[in-house]
Protein backbone atom coordinates (compact mmCIF):
# COMPACT_ATOMS: atom_id res chain seq x y z
CA UNK A 1 0.00 0.00 0.00
CA UNK A 2 1.37 3.39 -0.99
CA UNK A 3 1.98 5.45 2.09
CA UNK A 4 1.60 9.15 1.37
CA UNK A 5 1.34 11.11 4.58
CA UNK A 6 3.20 14.02 2.98
CA UNK A 7 0.02 14.79 1.05
CA UNK A 8 -1.32 16.77 3.95
CA UNK A 9 -0.33 20.40 3.50
CA UNK A 10 -2.24 21.60 6.52
CA UNK A 11 0.49 21.91 9.13
CA UNK A 12 -1.82 22.96 11.95
CA UNK A 13 -3.55 19.58 12.25
CA UNK A 14 -1.73 16.26 12.38
CA UNK A 15 -2.51 13.68 9.74
CA UNK A 16 -5.43 11.46 10.84
CA UNK A 17 -4.80 7.81 11.60
CA UNK A 18 -6.75 6.48 8.68
CA UNK A 19 -5.41 9.00 6.23
CA UNK A 20 -3.80 6.55 3.89
CA UNK A 21 -4.57 6.10 0.28
CA UNK A 22 -5.73 2.82 -1.10
CA UNK A 23 -4.96 1.45 -4.55
CA UNK A 24 -7.62 1.21 -7.19
CA UNK A 25 -8.96 -2.35 -7.21
CA UNK A 26 -12.17 -4.07 -8.19
CA UNK A 27 -13.07 -3.93 -4.51
CA UNK A 28 -13.14 -0.12 -4.64
CA UNK A 29 -16.13 -0.42 -6.93
CA UNK A 30 -17.83 -3.56 -5.59
CA UNK A 31 -17.74 -2.50 -1.94
CA UNK A 32 -20.25 0.33 -2.29
CA UNK A 33 -22.38 -1.69 -4.65
CA UNK A 34 -22.78 -4.75 -2.46
CA UNK A 35 -20.77 -5.29 0.73
CA UNK A 36 -21.37 -1.78 2.00
CA UNK A 37 -24.60 -1.13 0.14
CA UNK A 38 -25.79 2.27 1.39
CA UNK A 39 -29.39 1.24 2.01
CA UNK A 40 -29.31 -2.47 2.80
CA UNK A 41 -26.08 -2.59 4.80
CA UNK A 42 -25.18 0.91 6.01
CA UNK A 43 -28.86 1.90 6.44
CA UNK A 44 -28.19 5.39 5.09
CA UNK A 45 -30.41 7.49 2.85
CA UNK A 46 -33.57 5.94 4.31
CA UNK A 47 -35.63 9.05 3.59
CA UNK A 48 -35.51 8.93 -0.24
CA UNK A 49 -35.48 5.10 -0.11
CA UNK A 50 -38.88 5.15 1.56
CA UNK A 51 -40.38 8.28 0.08
CA UNK A 52 -39.77 8.22 -3.67
CA UNK A 53 -39.74 4.50 -4.47
CA UNK A 54 -43.46 4.21 -5.24
CA UNK A 55 -42.63 3.61 -8.89
CA UNK A 56 -39.66 2.28 -10.85
CA UNK A 57 -39.11 5.48 -12.78
CA UNK A 58 -39.02 7.59 -9.61
CA UNK A 59 -36.55 5.17 -8.03
CA UNK A 60 -34.37 5.22 -11.12
CA UNK A 61 -34.47 9.03 -11.38
CA UNK A 62 -33.62 9.46 -7.72
CA UNK A 63 -30.85 6.85 -7.81
CA UNK A 64 -29.15 8.27 -10.89
CA UNK A 65 -29.41 11.87 -9.63
CA UNK A 66 -27.80 10.84 -6.37
CA UNK A 67 -25.11 8.92 -8.25
CA UNK A 68 -24.34 12.01 -10.34
CA UNK A 69 -24.04 14.21 -7.26
CA UNK A 70 -21.94 11.55 -5.50
CA UNK A 71 -19.43 11.28 -8.35
CA UNK A 72 -19.13 15.01 -9.03
CA UNK A 73 -18.92 16.12 -5.42
CA UNK A 74 -16.57 13.23 -4.60
CA UNK A 75 -14.29 14.18 -7.46
CA UNK A 76 -14.20 17.84 -6.46
CA UNK A 77 -13.67 17.07 -2.78
CA UNK A 78 -10.87 14.65 -3.65
CA UNK A 79 -9.26 17.16 -5.98
CA UNK A 80 -9.44 19.96 -3.42
CA UNK A 81 -8.67 17.77 -0.40
CA UNK A 82 -5.29 19.36 0.25
CA UNK A 83 -6.61 22.90 0.02
CA UNK A 84 -9.64 22.56 2.27
CA UNK A 85 -8.71 23.36 5.89
CA UNK A 86 -9.86 20.62 8.27
CA UNK A 87 -11.74 23.08 10.46
CA UNK A 88 -14.20 24.18 7.78
CA UNK A 89 -14.32 20.97 5.76
CA UNK A 90 -17.97 20.11 6.48
CA UNK A 91 -19.16 23.54 5.34
CA UNK A 92 -16.98 23.29 2.23
CA UNK A 93 -18.36 19.84 1.39
CA UNK A 94 -21.92 21.09 1.79
CA UNK A 95 -21.25 23.99 -0.58
CA UNK A 96 -19.76 21.60 -3.14
CA UNK A 97 -22.63 19.11 -2.79
CA UNK A 98 -25.27 21.87 -2.94
CA UNK A 99 -23.76 23.14 -6.18
CA UNK A 100 -24.16 19.80 -7.89
CA UNK A 101 -27.62 19.26 -6.43
CA UNK A 102 -28.66 22.57 -8.00
CA UNK A 103 -27.24 21.37 -11.32
CA UNK A 104 -29.24 18.12 -11.05
CA UNK A 105 -32.34 20.05 -10.00
CA UNK A 106 -32.27 22.16 -13.16
CA UNK A 107 -31.23 19.19 -15.32
CA UNK A 108 -34.23 17.08 -14.32
CA UNK A 109 -36.52 20.06 -14.71
CA UNK A 110 -35.23 20.46 -18.27
CA UNK A 111 -35.36 16.76 -19.17
CA UNK A 112 -38.68 15.70 -17.67
CA UNK A 113 -41.03 18.02 -15.86
CA UNK A 114 -43.19 15.03 -14.99
CA UNK A 115 -40.39 13.28 -13.14
CA UNK A 116 -39.46 16.59 -11.51
CA UNK A 117 -42.99 16.94 -10.17
CA UNK A 118 -43.05 13.33 -8.98
CA UNK A 119 -39.77 13.59 -7.08
CA UNK A 120 -40.74 16.95 -5.62
CA UNK A 121 -38.63 18.29 -2.79
CA UNK A 122 -36.57 15.13 -2.62
CA UNK A 123 -34.22 16.33 -5.37
CA UNK A 124 -33.24 19.39 -3.34
CA UNK A 125 -33.01 17.16 -0.30
CA UNK A 126 -30.17 15.18 -1.91
CA UNK A 127 -28.05 17.91 -0.25
CA UNK A 128 -28.71 16.39 3.15
CA UNK A 129 -28.43 12.78 2.01
CA UNK A 130 -25.97 11.35 4.48
CA UNK A 131 -24.51 8.93 1.92
CA UNK A 132 -22.96 11.83 0.00
CA UNK A 133 -21.58 13.69 3.00
CA UNK A 134 -20.47 10.36 4.44
CA UNK A 135 -18.57 9.45 1.29
CA UNK A 136 -17.00 12.92 1.15
CA UNK A 137 -15.85 12.72 4.76
CA UNK A 138 -14.84 9.07 4.89
CA UNK A 139 -13.45 8.51 1.43
CA UNK A 140 -13.13 11.43 -0.98
CA UNK A 141 -11.30 13.69 1.47
CA UNK A 142 -8.52 11.10 1.85
CA UNK A 143 -8.20 9.38 -1.50
CA UNK A 144 -6.87 10.17 -4.92
CA UNK A 145 -9.17 11.27 -7.71
CA UNK A 146 -9.60 8.04 -9.67
CA UNK A 147 -10.39 5.69 -6.77
CA UNK A 148 -12.83 8.30 -5.46
CA UNK A 149 -14.71 8.42 -8.75
CA UNK A 150 -14.84 4.62 -8.97
CA UNK A 151 -15.90 4.27 -5.35
CA UNK A 152 -18.58 6.95 -5.70
CA UNK A 153 -19.86 5.23 -8.83
CA UNK A 154 -20.08 1.95 -6.95
CA UNK A 155 -21.87 3.51 -4.00
CA UNK A 156 -24.21 5.45 -6.26
CA UNK A 157 -25.09 2.36 -8.26
CA UNK A 158 -25.56 0.44 -5.03
CA UNK A 159 -28.02 3.12 -3.90
CA UNK A 160 -29.76 2.99 -7.27
CA UNK A 161 -29.94 -0.81 -7.07
CA UNK A 162 -31.53 -0.61 -3.62
CA UNK A 163 -34.05 2.01 -4.72
CA UNK A 164 -34.88 -0.07 -7.79
CA UNK A 165 -35.43 -3.22 -5.76
CA UNK A 166 -37.93 -1.27 -3.65
CA UNK A 167 -39.45 0.60 -6.58
CA UNK A 168 -40.05 -2.40 -8.84
CA UNK A 169 -41.74 -4.44 -6.12
CA UNK A 170 -43.92 -1.52 -5.07
CA UNK A 171 -44.92 -0.65 -8.63
CA UNK A 172 -45.51 -4.29 -9.55
CA UNK A 173 -47.81 -4.92 -6.60
CA UNK A 174 -49.33 -1.46 -6.52
CA UNK A 175 -50.05 -0.99 -10.22
CA UNK A 176 -49.21 -4.29 -11.90
CA UNK A 177 -46.65 -2.55 -14.07
CA UNK A 178 -42.93 -1.91 -14.34
CA UNK A 179 -41.68 1.39 -15.79
CA UNK A 180 -45.29 2.12 -16.63
CA UNK A 181 -45.69 -0.99 -18.82
CA UNK A 182 -48.70 -3.04 -17.76
CA UNK A 183 -47.61 -6.65 -17.19
CA UNK A 184 -51.02 -8.08 -16.37
CA UNK A 185 -54.48 -7.75 -17.83
CA UNK A 186 -56.50 -4.62 -17.19
CA UNK A 187 -58.31 -6.47 -14.46
CA UNK A 188 -55.30 -6.42 -12.18
CA UNK A 189 -56.16 -5.41 -8.64
CA UNK A 190 -53.54 -2.96 -7.37
CA UNK A 191 -52.49 -3.16 -3.73
CA UNK A 192 -53.12 0.47 -2.86
CA UNK A 193 -51.06 0.20 0.32
CA UNK A 194 -47.90 -0.50 -1.71
CA UNK A 195 -48.06 2.92 -3.36
CA UNK A 196 -48.73 4.59 -0.01
CA UNK A 197 -45.93 5.28 2.50
CA UNK A 198 -46.54 2.09 4.57
CA UNK A 199 -45.74 0.05 1.46
CA UNK A 200 -42.22 1.52 1.48
CA UNK A 201 -41.67 0.34 5.04
CA UNK A 202 -43.08 -3.12 4.32
CA UNK A 203 -40.97 -3.69 1.20
CA UNK A 204 -37.80 -2.30 2.78
CA UNK A 205 -38.38 -4.53 5.81
CA UNK A 206 -38.92 -7.54 3.60
CA UNK A 207 -35.68 -6.94 1.68
CA UNK A 208 -33.71 -6.44 4.90
CA UNK A 209 -35.24 -9.66 6.24
CA UNK A 210 -34.17 -11.46 3.08
CA UNK A 211 -30.58 -10.17 3.16
CA UNK A 212 -30.16 -10.84 6.87
CA UNK A 213 -31.57 -14.35 6.49
CA UNK A 214 -29.06 -15.03 3.70
CA UNK A 215 -26.18 -13.60 5.74
CA UNK A 216 -27.09 -15.66 8.81
CA UNK A 217 -27.39 -18.82 6.74
CA UNK A 218 -23.98 -18.18 5.19
CA UNK A 219 -22.41 -17.56 8.59
CA UNK A 220 -23.95 -20.72 9.99
CA UNK A 221 -22.59 -22.76 7.12
CA UNK A 222 -19.14 -21.22 7.62
CA UNK A 223 -19.08 -22.14 11.31
CA UNK A 224 -20.36 -25.61 10.52
CA UNK A 225 -17.58 -26.09 8.00
CA UNK A 226 -14.86 -24.81 10.31
CA UNK A 227 -16.34 -27.00 13.01
CA UNK A 228 -16.00 -30.05 10.79
CA UNK A 229 -12.41 -29.14 9.95
CA UNK A 230 -11.56 -28.57 13.60
CA UNK A 231 -13.05 -31.94 14.49
CA UNK A 232 -11.15 -33.61 11.70
CA UNK A 233 -7.89 -32.13 12.93
CA UNK B 1 -40.94 -49.41 45.57
CA UNK B 2 -40.39 -46.72 48.23
CA UNK B 3 -43.15 -44.24 48.81
CA UNK B 4 -42.31 -40.70 47.82
CA UNK B 5 -43.60 -37.78 49.80
CA UNK B 6 -43.62 -34.68 47.70
CA UNK B 7 -43.26 -31.48 49.69
CA UNK B 8 -44.15 -28.36 47.82
CA UNK B 9 -45.21 -24.81 48.52
CA UNK B 10 -48.76 -23.70 47.81
CA UNK B 11 -50.88 -23.66 45.67
CA UNK B 12 -51.51 -27.35 46.08
CA UNK B 13 -54.60 -27.58 43.93
CA UNK B 14 -54.09 -26.64 40.32
CA UNK B 15 -56.42 -26.57 37.40
CA UNK B 16 -54.97 -27.92 34.24
CA UNK B 17 -55.37 -24.79 32.15
CA UNK B 18 -53.03 -24.88 29.23
CA UNK B 19 -52.68 -22.60 26.24
CA UNK B 20 -54.26 -25.05 23.85
CA UNK B 21 -57.21 -25.64 26.24
CA UNK B 22 -57.94 -21.92 26.42
CA UNK B 23 -57.63 -21.60 22.67
CA UNK B 24 -59.88 -24.62 22.04
CA UNK B 25 -62.53 -23.10 24.30
CA UNK B 26 -62.38 -19.82 22.40
CA UNK B 27 -62.72 -21.69 19.10
CA UNK B 28 -65.73 -23.48 20.55
CA UNK B 29 -67.28 -20.13 21.52
CA UNK B 30 -66.66 -18.78 18.03
CA UNK B 31 -68.29 -21.73 16.26
CA UNK B 32 -71.94 -20.66 16.85
CA UNK B 33 -71.10 -17.19 15.51
CA UNK B 34 -69.44 -18.76 12.47
CA UNK B 35 -72.42 -21.08 11.97
CA UNK B 36 -74.82 -18.13 12.13
CA UNK B 37 -72.70 -16.28 9.57
CA UNK B 38 -72.84 -19.26 7.21
CA UNK B 39 -76.60 -19.61 7.68
CA UNK B 40 -77.04 -15.90 7.04
CA UNK B 41 -74.75 -15.37 4.05
CA UNK B 42 -74.43 -18.87 2.62
CA UNK B 43 -71.67 -20.94 1.10
CA UNK B 44 -69.41 -17.96 0.35
CA UNK B 45 -68.85 -17.34 4.05
CA UNK B 46 -68.10 -21.01 4.63
CA UNK B 47 -65.38 -20.84 1.97
CA UNK B 48 -64.16 -17.52 3.36
CA UNK B 49 -63.77 -18.92 6.88
CA UNK B 50 -62.06 -22.06 5.59
CA UNK B 51 -59.65 -19.96 3.50
CA UNK B 52 -58.65 -17.58 6.30
CA UNK B 53 -58.27 -20.39 8.81
CA UNK B 54 -56.33 -22.57 6.38
CA UNK B 55 -54.03 -19.72 5.32
CA UNK B 56 -53.44 -18.67 8.92
CA UNK B 57 -52.55 -22.21 10.00
CA UNK B 58 -50.31 -22.74 6.96
CA UNK B 59 -48.47 -19.46 7.61
CA UNK B 60 -48.04 -20.32 11.28
CA UNK B 61 -46.70 -23.75 10.38
CA UNK B 62 -44.27 -22.31 7.86
CA UNK B 63 -42.82 -19.60 10.11
CA UNK B 64 -42.63 -21.80 13.19
CA UNK B 65 -40.68 -24.31 11.11
CA UNK B 66 -38.46 -21.71 9.45
CA UNK B 67 -37.54 -20.11 12.78
CA UNK B 68 -36.92 -23.44 14.49
CA UNK B 69 -39.66 -23.08 17.11
CA UNK B 70 -41.07 -26.49 16.35
CA UNK B 71 -44.68 -27.05 15.47
CA UNK B 72 -46.86 -24.38 17.08
CA UNK B 73 -49.99 -25.16 15.09
CA UNK B 74 -51.18 -27.50 17.84
CA UNK B 75 -51.79 -24.60 20.25
CA UNK B 76 -54.85 -23.61 18.18
CA UNK B 77 -54.05 -19.89 18.30
CA UNK B 78 -53.64 -19.66 14.52
CA UNK B 79 -57.11 -21.19 14.12
CA UNK B 80 -58.58 -18.42 16.27
CA UNK B 81 -56.76 -15.77 14.26
CA UNK B 82 -58.05 -17.24 11.01
CA UNK B 83 -61.62 -17.61 12.26
CA UNK B 84 -61.76 -14.11 13.75
CA UNK B 85 -60.28 -12.60 10.61
CA UNK B 86 -62.83 -14.38 8.44
CA UNK B 87 -65.66 -13.14 10.63
CA UNK B 88 -64.56 -9.51 10.22
CA UNK B 89 -64.49 -9.60 6.40
CA UNK B 90 -67.41 -8.85 4.08
CA UNK B 91 -69.25 -12.03 2.99
CA UNK B 92 -68.31 -11.68 -0.68
CA UNK B 93 -64.67 -10.83 -0.05
CA UNK B 94 -62.46 -12.46 -2.75
CA UNK B 95 -60.79 -15.54 -1.34
CA UNK B 96 -57.32 -14.60 -2.56
CA UNK B 97 -57.47 -11.30 -0.67
CA UNK B 98 -58.64 -13.17 2.42
CA UNK B 99 -55.60 -15.44 2.13
CA UNK B 100 -53.35 -12.36 1.84
CA UNK B 101 -54.94 -10.93 4.98
CA UNK B 102 -54.38 -14.15 6.92
CA UNK B 103 -50.78 -14.40 5.74
CA UNK B 104 -49.98 -10.78 6.66
CA UNK B 105 -51.78 -11.12 10.00
CA UNK B 106 -49.77 -14.13 11.11
CA UNK B 107 -46.47 -13.16 9.45
CA UNK B 108 -46.39 -9.46 10.27
CA UNK B 109 -48.58 -9.42 13.36
CA UNK B 110 -47.25 -12.50 15.10
CA UNK B 111 -44.30 -14.45 13.63
CA UNK B 112 -42.17 -11.33 13.29
CA UNK B 113 -42.47 -10.61 17.02
CA UNK B 114 -41.60 -14.17 18.01
CA UNK B 115 -44.90 -16.03 17.91
CA UNK B 116 -47.70 -16.49 20.41
CA UNK B 117 -47.18 -14.54 23.59
CA UNK B 118 -44.96 -11.89 22.03
CA UNK B 119 -47.28 -10.21 19.56
CA UNK B 120 -47.95 -6.56 20.36
CA UNK B 121 -51.19 -6.40 18.42
CA UNK B 122 -54.05 -8.73 17.63
CA UNK B 123 -52.85 -10.64 14.52
CA UNK B 124 -56.34 -10.92 13.00
CA UNK B 125 -56.77 -7.14 13.13
CA UNK B 126 -53.29 -6.54 11.70
CA UNK B 127 -54.30 -8.67 8.72
CA UNK B 128 -57.59 -6.86 8.36
CA UNK B 129 -55.96 -3.44 8.63
CA UNK B 130 -53.54 -4.43 5.86
CA UNK B 131 -56.26 -5.44 3.41
CA UNK B 132 -58.34 -2.43 4.43
CA UNK B 133 -55.48 -0.23 3.23
CA UNK B 134 -54.56 -2.44 0.26
CA UNK B 135 -58.03 -3.16 -1.13
CA UNK B 136 -60.29 -0.36 0.14
CA UNK B 137 -63.05 -1.00 -2.38
CA UNK B 138 -63.36 -4.76 -1.95
CA UNK B 139 -63.53 -4.52 1.81
CA UNK B 140 -66.46 -2.11 1.72
CA UNK B 141 -68.52 -4.04 -0.84
CA UNK B 142 -71.47 -5.48 1.05
CA UNK B 143 -73.95 -8.10 -0.07
CA UNK B 144 -77.43 -8.67 1.34
CA UNK B 145 -78.13 -11.20 4.06
CA UNK B 146 -80.52 -14.11 3.46
CA UNK B 147 -80.16 -13.98 -0.31
CA UNK B 148 -82.30 -16.68 -1.92
CA UNK B 149 -80.24 -19.60 -3.10
CA UNK B 150 -77.32 -18.68 -0.88
CA UNK B 151 -76.57 -22.36 -0.20
CA UNK B 152 -76.66 -23.25 -3.88
CA UNK B 153 -74.51 -20.52 -5.40
CA UNK B 154 -71.57 -18.37 -4.39
CA UNK B 155 -71.42 -14.60 -4.34
CA UNK B 156 -69.68 -13.90 -7.70
CA UNK B 157 -66.79 -11.94 -6.16
CA UNK B 158 -65.81 -14.85 -3.91
CA UNK B 159 -64.07 -16.83 -6.63
CA UNK B 160 -62.09 -13.95 -8.16
CA UNK B 161 -58.82 -15.07 -9.74
CA UNK B 162 -55.78 -14.19 -7.65
CA UNK B 163 -54.39 -10.67 -8.22
CA UNK B 164 -57.46 -9.71 -10.26
CA UNK B 165 -60.13 -7.18 -9.42
CA UNK B 166 -63.19 -8.61 -7.71
CA UNK B 167 -65.98 -9.58 -10.08
CA UNK B 168 -68.68 -6.86 -9.77
CA UNK B 169 -71.64 -7.93 -7.66
CA UNK B 170 -74.07 -5.12 -8.54
CA UNK B 171 -75.81 -7.09 -11.32
CA UNK B 172 -75.97 -10.19 -9.16
CA UNK B 173 -77.60 -8.25 -6.32
CA UNK B 174 -80.07 -6.63 -8.74
CA UNK B 175 -80.96 -10.10 -10.01
CA UNK B 176 -81.87 -11.18 -6.49
CA UNK B 177 -84.81 -8.78 -6.43
CA UNK B 178 -84.45 -8.16 -2.75
CA UNK B 179 -86.76 -5.52 -1.34
CA UNK B 180 -85.25 -2.66 0.56
CA UNK B 181 -81.60 -3.43 -0.25
CA UNK B 182 -79.74 -0.14 -0.39
CA UNK B 183 -76.22 -1.52 -0.56
CA UNK B 184 -75.30 0.02 2.77
CA UNK B 185 -74.79 -1.42 6.21
CA UNK B 186 -76.76 0.02 9.15
CA UNK B 187 -73.64 1.93 10.22
CA UNK B 188 -73.25 3.63 6.85
CA UNK B 189 -76.95 4.46 6.68
CA UNK B 190 -76.74 6.06 10.11
CA UNK B 191 -73.60 8.01 9.28
CA UNK B 192 -74.51 9.36 5.86
CA UNK B 193 -78.30 9.40 5.79
CA UNK B 194 -78.99 9.48 9.53
CA UNK B 195 -81.43 6.60 9.27
CA UNK B 196 -81.17 4.43 12.33
CA UNK B 197 -81.93 0.75 11.80
CA UNK B 198 -84.37 -0.53 14.44
CA UNK B 199 -82.68 -1.99 17.48
CA UNK B 200 -84.47 -5.32 17.10
CA UNK B 201 -82.76 -5.89 13.77
CA UNK B 202 -79.25 -4.90 14.81
CA UNK B 203 -79.54 -6.85 18.04
CA UNK B 204 -80.60 -10.09 16.44
CA UNK B 205 -78.38 -9.54 13.42
CA UNK B 206 -80.75 -9.98 10.49
CA UNK B 207 -78.83 -7.28 8.63
CA UNK B 208 -75.96 -6.79 6.19
CA UNK B 209 -72.42 -6.36 7.38
CA UNK B 210 -69.22 -8.31 7.82
CA UNK B 211 -69.68 -12.06 8.00
CA UNK B 212 -69.67 -12.55 11.74
CA UNK B 213 -70.37 -9.13 13.24
CA UNK B 214 -74.10 -8.88 12.66
CA UNK B 215 -75.77 -10.65 15.58
CA UNK B 216 -75.04 -8.75 18.77
CA UNK B 217 -77.25 -11.17 20.73
CA UNK B 218 -75.38 -14.30 19.65
CA UNK B 219 -71.97 -12.70 20.25
CA UNK B 220 -73.15 -11.58 23.69
CA UNK B 221 -74.24 -15.12 24.60
CA UNK B 222 -71.00 -16.72 23.35
CA UNK B 223 -68.91 -14.04 25.03
CA UNK B 224 -70.72 -14.40 28.35
CA UNK B 225 -70.25 -18.17 28.22
CA UNK B 226 -66.53 -17.64 27.62
CA UNK B 227 -66.33 -15.18 30.52
CA UNK B 228 -68.21 -17.66 32.73
CA UNK B 229 -65.62 -20.27 31.76
CA UNK B 230 -62.98 -17.75 32.94
CA UNK B 231 -61.39 -17.79 29.50
CA UNK B 232 -61.62 -14.05 29.05
CA UNK B 233 -61.46 -11.05 31.34
CA UNK B 234 -65.04 -9.72 31.60
CA UNK B 235 -63.71 -6.28 32.54
CA UNK B 236 -62.41 -5.69 29.00
CA UNK B 237 -65.68 -6.09 27.02
CA UNK B 238 -67.61 -4.39 29.83
CA UNK B 239 -65.37 -1.33 29.81
CA UNK B 240 -65.22 -1.19 26.00
CA UNK B 241 -69.01 -1.12 25.86
CA UNK B 242 -69.24 1.35 28.73
CA UNK B 243 -66.71 3.64 27.07
CA UNK B 244 -68.56 3.54 23.75
CA UNK B 245 -72.03 4.04 25.24
CA UNK B 246 -70.98 6.87 27.57
CA UNK B 247 -69.23 8.73 24.73
CA UNK B 248 -72.22 8.37 22.43
CA UNK B 249 -74.79 9.40 25.08
CA UNK B 250 -74.19 13.20 25.28
CA UNK B 251 -74.18 13.57 21.49
CA UNK B 252 -77.40 11.59 21.20
CA UNK B 253 -79.06 13.70 23.91
CA UNK B 254 -78.03 16.86 22.06
CA UNK B 255 -79.44 15.79 18.69
CA UNK B 256 -81.07 12.36 18.38
CA UNK B 257 -81.84 12.95 14.69
CA UNK B 258 -78.17 13.32 13.82
CA UNK B 259 -76.25 11.13 16.24
CA UNK B 260 -76.77 7.42 16.92
CA UNK B 261 -78.26 6.22 20.16
CA UNK B 262 -75.96 4.44 22.62
CA UNK B 263 -77.68 1.08 22.06
CA UNK B 264 -77.33 1.48 18.31
CA UNK B 265 -73.62 2.17 18.84
CA UNK B 266 -73.32 -1.01 20.90
CA UNK B 267 -75.26 -3.31 18.59
CA UNK B 268 -74.13 -2.07 15.18
CA UNK B 269 -70.94 -2.71 13.28
CA UNK B 270 -68.20 -4.84 14.72
CA UNK B 271 -68.21 -3.35 18.20
CA UNK B 272 -69.74 -6.35 19.95
CA UNK B 273 -67.53 -8.94 18.25
CA UNK B 274 -64.46 -6.76 18.74
CA UNK B 275 -65.20 -6.03 22.40
CA UNK B 276 -65.74 -9.68 23.33
CA UNK B 277 -63.30 -11.53 21.12
CA UNK B 278 -60.60 -9.12 19.94
CA UNK B 279 -60.01 -6.51 22.61
CA UNK B 280 -59.88 -9.39 25.09
CA UNK B 281 -56.87 -10.97 23.31
CA UNK B 282 -54.86 -12.27 26.27
CA UNK B 283 -51.48 -11.41 24.80
CA UNK B 284 -52.17 -7.95 23.44
CA UNK B 285 -54.15 -6.53 26.39
CA UNK B 286 -52.69 -5.11 29.62
CA UNK B 287 -52.18 -7.46 32.56
CA UNK B 288 -53.30 -5.42 35.57
CA UNK B 289 -56.89 -5.28 36.81
CA UNK B 290 -57.05 -1.47 36.72
CA UNK B 291 -55.12 -1.47 33.46
CA UNK B 292 -57.67 -3.48 31.50
CA UNK B 293 -60.43 -1.05 32.49
CA UNK B 294 -58.43 1.95 31.24
CA UNK B 295 -57.61 -0.04 28.10
CA UNK B 296 -61.25 -0.96 27.50
CA UNK B 297 -62.53 2.58 28.06
CA UNK B 298 -59.85 3.92 25.72
CA UNK B 299 -60.96 1.54 22.96
CA UNK B 300 -64.66 2.31 23.49
CA UNK B 301 -64.19 6.08 23.46
CA UNK B 302 -61.89 5.98 20.45
CA UNK B 303 -64.29 3.77 18.48
CA UNK B 304 -67.14 6.25 18.87
CA UNK B 305 -64.86 9.22 18.16
CA UNK B 306 -63.74 7.62 14.89
CA UNK B 307 -67.30 6.63 13.99
CA UNK B 308 -68.75 10.09 14.64
CA UNK B 309 -65.97 12.37 13.48
CA UNK B 310 -63.68 10.27 11.29
CA UNK B 311 -63.89 9.60 7.58
CA UNK B 312 -64.42 5.90 8.21
CA UNK B 313 -67.74 4.30 8.97
CA UNK B 314 -66.34 1.83 11.49
CA UNK B 315 -63.46 2.59 13.82
CA UNK B 316 -63.30 -0.32 16.23
CA UNK B 317 -60.43 -2.01 14.37
CA UNK B 318 -58.08 0.97 14.59
CA UNK B 319 -59.24 1.67 18.14
CA UNK B 320 -58.20 -1.81 19.24
CA UNK B 321 -54.89 -1.67 17.37
CA UNK B 322 -54.10 1.65 19.11
CA UNK B 323 -55.28 0.18 22.41
CA UNK B 324 -52.93 -2.78 21.86
CA UNK B 325 -50.10 -0.35 21.12
CA UNK B 326 -50.49 1.52 24.43
CA UNK B 327 -51.27 -1.69 26.33
CA UNK B 328 -47.75 -2.23 27.71
CA UNK B 329 -47.66 1.41 28.86
CA UNK B 330 -50.95 1.02 30.71
CA UNK B 331 -49.62 -2.12 32.38
CA UNK B 332 -46.60 -0.13 33.47
CA UNK B 333 -48.64 2.76 34.93
CA UNK B 334 -51.04 0.56 36.84
CA UNK B 335 -48.64 -1.74 38.65
CA UNK B 336 -50.19 -2.57 42.02
CA UNK B 337 -48.48 -1.27 45.13
CA UNK B 338 -46.24 -3.86 46.69
CA UNK B 339 -47.74 -4.85 50.06
CA UNK B 340 -46.01 -2.99 52.86
CA UNK B 341 -44.22 -0.50 50.64
CA UNK B 342 -44.54 3.24 51.27
CA UNK B 343 -46.18 5.34 48.60
CA UNK B 344 -43.67 7.16 46.46
CA UNK B 345 -40.82 4.95 47.55
CA UNK B 346 -39.30 2.22 45.45
CA UNK B 347 -39.90 -1.24 46.89
CA UNK B 348 -36.69 -2.85 48.07
CA UNK B 349 -34.93 -4.91 45.48
CA UNK B 350 -35.43 -8.62 45.90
Amino acid sequence: MAEASNQSTSTSSPAPLFDREEPLTADTFIRGLWEENPVFVMMLGMCPALAVTNSTINALGMGLSTTFVLICSGALVSWLRNWIPKQVRIASYIVIIATFVTVVDYLIQAISLELYAALGAFIQLIVVNCIILGRAEAYASKQRLLPTIVNSLGTGLGFTLALLSLGTVRELLGNGSILGVQLFSDNFQGWVIMILPPGGFFVLGAWLLFFNWRRLRKERRMTEQTGVIANAV
Amino acid sequence: MPKIIEIRTSPHLKRAVSVDRIMRTVVLALLPIAAFAVWQFGLSVLLLLLTTTGAAVATEWFFARASGRGNTVADWSAVITGLLLGLTLPPGFPLWMAAVAAFVGIALGKALFGGLGYNVMNPALVGRAFVQAAFPVAITTWTPAFAPGRFAELIPSTLTLPFMQPIPVADWIAGLNMDGWSGATPLAMQKFQHIETPITETFTGLIAGSAGETSALLILICGLWLAWQRMLDWRIPASVMAGAALTALPFWLMDPSLYPSPWFVLCSGGLMLAAWFMASDMVASPVTARGVIIYGLFIGVLTVVIRLFGGLVEGVMYAILLGNAIGPLISDWTQPRVYGSVKGKQPPAH
